[in-house]
């Protein structure tokens, strides 16, 4: 292939660029031996050279090089990042206004405007803002100590603390992290699943609950031998709530209805029910007059991965193979590309031969079983019993975790992980500094907010490429983070 | 389409000319283009049959008592005194009554005028009241306390509806209501105690809400953000910022930041005394009759002004908008805005006029169902504003209902607006929909 490659760095146009099945008369001027040869390897080329040209490179994708007919969506639309740079920039310039960047930058830009509002509310600082301008250093130090102090309490809280009692007393915050992140991972990549078929699945919040209730009943009340016991909840979670998912496709498909709002509504209706429930002598645990479940059998419970110290679980291997299963199920199965071509146009989705109400169907409750997943962690992980907190914000928190990840599920991983982080960190955070917790809330919509809108961090930065190729980047930006949703 | 130009198509029969007849010509004012469906009869059937088997074959045989007049009437009405299960059977009857005339209607092919659901949804209300009224321990309650306590808990609700009519209509969806109402409720208490008046409290309220507003519209339209993102991710921003500020500023000084005393209550003499709808009409926070004048004004606005047809046309079509010399975006920024502002006003209602402090979460989800209540009501503040009283209603009857003691399960009662939202956006309202443009970001060119 090397030879057929060789002459494309020369300067002169390459009349083989031209779309590969080409009449040879059109090239009789260009001395170029073995003709036919040439155009099938061109085919060939044209996949593996990918900074030519991007247009003629993403046909050549979309069509398998010319082989088939054109698909439905887009390969743009699909991975919603254009393989190779759009024109020439330097190397340092790609790096700085590409998407990682921002992520970053825009982490920073949360972690700043978090910091400033800390600061602004530090007493310290109220009481050196008084006399400002006779000693600014003292307002300075106050405004950067109560921010930092609040940051490293947070660190400290949620990754490494090093007053702890030997090594596992150092790394106990770690575990913390990843069992509070084992929720927000699976449910978030439910959420991220639905982004890409299109649909905003608000409802992760319902999702759990519904999975914790069955979960919980199956865990207390039956009595089964040890391991059977725990699948049946496992399986009973999952069905919890892949059935309140399911549900709410059924209803988008058949319908019509809108799923945020159904979505929302069901939020409330599983809360209400679980409230119900919970005062109930079927769910009620025997003399306790406050909404709280039995705790489930030790049978029921999720082995702790790294003895009685911490209280890490299994969920958290399971969250690990559900990201392995989203990523296959999306980008390796049939069934994924149906949703993600549903997710970039269900109207071309349909006119290919897609059966569009299946797929909403099975996204939803597909979703809706991993969102079924975080919630069997809760009961049978972190909480052991089932109160009317189960969900605790963990459904919400989903939604801006998949955002975050980009509705990518190793993105969705990685944005699971550090949510887990901020919610583990701001209790020692609260108990260090007096920080209150809301803070976080205040740092992760911050994040996602300026994810969302790439062009305004990199203007705040400074690092705004050429103004004519701003706007593309917003659309290709959104559809990936949405799959296309509007 | 004349035939005469055009000869017939291989392979396709020929269609025999339509002739207009009256027959068709009557016909046309009941078949609108699309085809008419099962999902209203069939709805309204099964609702009349759980109301026929729950309200009437098993409703409770006992009298259900509502007291209409209260004691500050200017004259006294006799309490209504109801048989629960003979009311019951009657009404459920003639809810299947409606039903069956919409399947008759449907098998003509013809849709149910408008006020078939709309009259149901009276009968099955009515029925629903005296049903759990009937079965309770008490059964008896003041109707005049009932309607006025839903309008005073659909306040907000109102006006968060009336939030979202302003941004759909225009083209951006709204679902940080929830947010703008919260933002309005905290920023209402602040300053409402800093400055020793609730109606500068009220003013900046409405500032807040518009502030909230004008993020969305920055992120959504400036930078082309998915709306319902931004939404959602706002009404978190603003449920951090809130907490923390009350966390921090509030709780340390409770005295100062967070007594903002209350609006109020402005009774107009004479009317106010009126049996039933004086309380509501006549006896209410500057908060309370805002909200009637924003339905009218809102209603008004959109409908019969010049103004209210470009923002229409920008949510319809921008293009076409666009086309005829209206700035899109910049129409859709200012009324996203006014929205924010409209939410704001119905946010300082929970710590101006409701209680006299802010808590976290005081919105306690009323965004969501504000949300909920725009589209029962069609994207239209009229309707918005029956839908948002259908919602007050519900939730007031969730607190009378545990008072006077039914089998009902208070939990039930909480849950009914949202089951009943379910209903609405599966069923009930198929015919609505929402403006064509709605979500979708204008980019010109």
């Amino acid at each position: 292939m090397s030879e057929n490659n060789e002459p494309r760095h020369s300067a002169e146009p390459d009349p083989d660029r031209i779309p590969a099945p080409q009449p040879p008369k059109s090239q009789s001027a260009a001395p170029q031996p073995p003709k036919s040869h040439a155009t099938a390897a061109d085919t060939a080329a044209n996949i593996e050279t990918p900074d030519e040209d991007d247009a003629a490179y993403v046909t050549s994708l979309d069509t398998a090089g010319g082989a088939m007919q054109p698909s439905a969506v887009p390969v743009s639309a699909q991975s919603g990042s254009l393989p190779g740079a759009p024109e020439e920039e330097s190397l340092m310039r790609k790096i700085f206004t590409g998407n990682g960047i921002v992520t970053i930058l825009a982490v920073l830009l949360a972690l700043i405007l978090g910091g400033l509002l800390i600061a602004m509310t530090d007493k310290v600082v109220g009481t050196t803002a008084g006399y400002l301008f006779a000693r600014p250093t003292d307002f300075l130090t106050a405004v950067w100590s109560a921010a930092t102090g609040s940051y490293v309490a947070l660190f400290q809280g949620a990754v490494f603390n090093p007053r702890g009692t030997g090594a596992a007393g150092q790394f106990a915050p770690l575990m913390e992290t990843l069992t509070i992140a084992t929720p927000l991972i699976t449910a978030g990549l439910g959420v991220a699943l639905a982004f890409r078929a299109g649909l905003f699945n608000i409802g992760a919040q319902g999702q759990i609950i519904m999975a914790g209730i069955l979960a919980a009943w199956v865990g207390f009340a039956l009595d089964l031998p040890v391991g059977l016991h725990l699948l049946l909840v496992l399986l009973a979670g999952i069905i919890g709530g892949a059935v309140w998912g399911g549900i709410v496709g059924v209803l988008k498909a058949r319908t019509g209805a809108h799923e945020v709002i159904v979505t929302i509504m069901f939020n409330y209706i599983a809360l209400y029910l679980l409230r119900y429930l919970l005062d109930t002598d079927l769910f009620q645990r025997p003399g306790e007059s406050t909404p709280i479940s039995p705790i489930l059998d030790a049978s029921a419970l999720y082995p702790l991965l790294f003895g009685s110290q911490y209280r890490l679980h299994i969920g958290f291997l399971l969250a690990v193979a559900a990201t392995v299963f989203v990523s296959w199920l999306l980008n390796r199965s049939t069934l994924g590309f149906e949703f993600r071509a549903v997710g970039a146009n269900p109207k071309a989705a349909l006119t290919a031969g897609i059966n569009v109400s299946r797929a909403t169907i099975l996204v939803m409750t597909i979703a809706g079983g991993l969102a079924g997943l975080a919630g069997v962690a809760q009961v049978a992980g972190t909480e052991k019993v089932l109160t009317d907190g189960v969900a605790a914000t963990y459904g919400f928190d989903a939604i801006t975790v998949a955002l975050l990840g980009r509705s990518s599920p190793w993105g969705t991983f990685a944005a699971g992980l550090l949510f887990g982080a901020f919610r583990a960190g701001a209790v020692q955070m609260q108990i260090q500094t007096g920080t209150p917790i809301d803070i976080v809330l205040v740092v992760q919509s911050l994040i996602v907010l300026f994810i969302a809108a790439p062009p305004l961090v990199r203007a705040i930065f400074g690092l705004n490429p050429r103004k004519k190729k701003a706007a593309p980047a917003v659309k290709s930006q959104q559809a990936a983070a949405t799959g296309g949703a509007a | 389409m004349s035939t005469t130009a055009t000869p017939p198509v291989p392979g396709k029969p020929v269609q025999p000319q339509p002739v207009p007849t009256l027959a068709d010509k009557n016909r046309k004012h009941t078949v609108s283009a699309k085809p008419v469906t099962w999902k209203l009869p069939v709805t309204l059937l099964v609702l009349a049959v759980v109301a026929f088997i729950f309200f009437g074959v098993l409703g409770p045989q006992s009298t259900a008592k509502f007291g209409v007049s209260s004691g500050g009437d200017f004259f006294q009405l006799p309490a209504i005194e109801v048989p629960a299960f003979l009311s019951g059977i009657v009404l459920s009857v003639a809810m299947l009554g409606l039903a069956g005339y919409a399947m008759f209607l449907k098998t003509k092919n013809a849709r149910p005028p408008r006020w078939v659901p709309a009259l149901f949804t009276v009968l099955f209300v009515v029925a629903f009241l005296i049903w759990v009224v009937g079965g309770a321990r008490t059964p008896s309650i003041s109707l005049a306390g009932l309607i006025a306590g839903s309008v005073t808990l659909a306040v907000p609700i109102v006006f968060g509806s009336l939030s979202g009519v302003l941004c759909e209509r225009a083209g951006v969806v709204n679902i940080a209501i929830e947010g703008q109402l919260l933002g309005g409720a905290f920023t209402a208490a602040l300053v409402a105690s800093l400055t020793h008046n609730p109606y500068l409290g009220l003013l900046a309220a409405a500032v807040a809400g518009a502030l909230v507003s004008m993020v969305l519209a920055l992120f959504s339209i400036k930078y082309v953000v998915n709306q319902i993102i931004v939404g959602v991710v706002l009404n978190v921003l603003v449920s951090g910022l809130t907490g923390f500020l009350f966390s921090t500023v509030m709780q340390s000084d409770p005295e100062k930041y967070n007594s903002p005393g209350e609006l109020p209550i402005i009774e107009i003499p004479v009317l106010s005394g009126i049996p039933v709808i004086g309380s509501i009409l006549f006896k209410q926070s500057v908060v309370g009759y805002l909200m009637y004048v924003a339905v009218a004004v809102i209603w008004v606005a959109l409908f019969k002004t010049k103004w209210g047809l470009r923002v229409r046309a920008v949510g319809e079509h921008p293009q076409a908008a666009d086309t005829l010399g209206i700035k899109v975006n910049a129409t859709r920024f200012w009324n996203v805005t006014l929205g924010g502002a409209v939410a704001g006003i119905g946010g300082s209602f929970f710590t101006l006029v409701a209680i006299d402090s802010f808590t976290k979460e005081i919105s306690g989800g009323r965004g969501f169902i504000a949300l909920a209540a725009m589209i029962l009501g069609r994207w239209n503040p009229i309707g918005a504003f029956f839908a948002a009283l259908l919602f007050g209603f519900a939730d007031n009857l969730q607190s009378i209902v545990t008072i006077i003691g039914t089998p009902v399960p208070s939990q039930f009662m909480a849950m009914l607006p949202y089951v009943v939202t379910v209903f609405a956006v599966a069923g009930l309202v198929g015919r609505s929909r929402p403006p064509a443009a709605d979500g979708i970001p204008y980019v010109k060119g």
